[in-house]
């Protein structure tokens, strides 16, 4: 059962991904992204991390992806964007794409070992994550609400000025 | 129970899809959703080792990536929409204002 569940949502996140790199439509590509982030979501609570993955699914796609929709719904592109002259890009990606995943299994060969003697007892669920938010992680926490309200300013600033002129 | 090697290599197909993605796509708000998936496959590392570890550390610094990748999202999508209003376009082709 957990192996179906972890290929289904695996080949789901996997697959929409590869279709936002295909599709040429931006909204499209914003409702791909939501079933990524939806199925990742999934795969956070197989790892035993139910706060999180709720988390990343009102978040994520819930929150964020509205507002990618939003501003998509606001730019309009009506042209549509035109097919891609230079080619280039696809040959230097790919060849980065090589490099990296290269080097990421790589250097992520020595903890496959580290896994296979880890204990699997269950760890906590929001009570122990709260605790240890506003104990150990208390600092990061409330710097974090400065950067939220900063993040909050910035953007209404950003966007008010033109209406001024 | 899954290999947690599985979620590793997952996440490690997340980053570079979401770094080709990143090349091969011309316009900023694709260019930015391809940001968001390789911050999300970073994530999905920090929770698979936050589970082999036995440590609720990582689930603490995946909440703080979130938090900061909305953040992020709100200032790149006001950037992205006053380059809208300025220049009518939003194909980083079309924007050489910085090339030499």
């Amino acid at each position: 059962m957990g192996h179906f569940l972890f290929f289904l949502l695996a080949i789901i996140c996997v697959g929409s991904v590869l279709g936002m790199i295909i599709s040429k439509n931006q909204a499209y590509n914003a409702l791909l992204l939501v079933l990524a982030f939806a199925s990742l979501g999934g795969l956070f609570g197989l790892l035993d991390a139910p706060f999180i993955a709720t988390v990343q699914i009102i978040i994520y796609a819930g929150a964020i992806m509205v507002l990618f929709i939003f501003v998509i719904m606001m730019i309009n592109l009506r042209l549509g964007l035109p097919p891609e002259k230079k080619k280039w890009t696809l040959y230097f990606s790919l060849g980065v794409a090589v490099v990296l995943i290269v080097e990421l299994i790589l250097s992520v060969k020595g903890a496959f070992s580290l896994f296979e003697n880890s204990s699997m007892e269950k760890i906590g669920g929001p009570t122990d994550l709260g605790r240890l938010l506003f104990t150990k992680y208390l600092y990061p926490f409330e710097i974090t609400s400065i950067l939220i309200i900063a993040a909050l300013v910035g953007a209404i600033v950003l966007v008010k000025k033109k209406e001024k002129e | 129970m899954i290999p947690l090697s599985y979620f590793l290599i997952l996440s490690i197909i997340l980053f570079v899809l979401g770094t080709i993605a990143f090349f091969i796509k011309k316009d900023l708000i694709t260019m930015f959703m391809a940001v968001e998936i390789m911050l999300n496959a970073a994530n999905l590392a920090f929770i698979t080792f936050a589970r082999s570890a036995n440590s609720l550390d990582g689930q603490v610094i995946v909440f703080f990536i979130i938090t900061v990748a909305a953040a992020e999202a709100v200032v790149g999508l006001a950037i992205i929409l006053l380059i809208f209003r300025q220049k009518k376009t939003i194909k980083s082709e079309d924007l050489t204002l910085m090339k030499g």
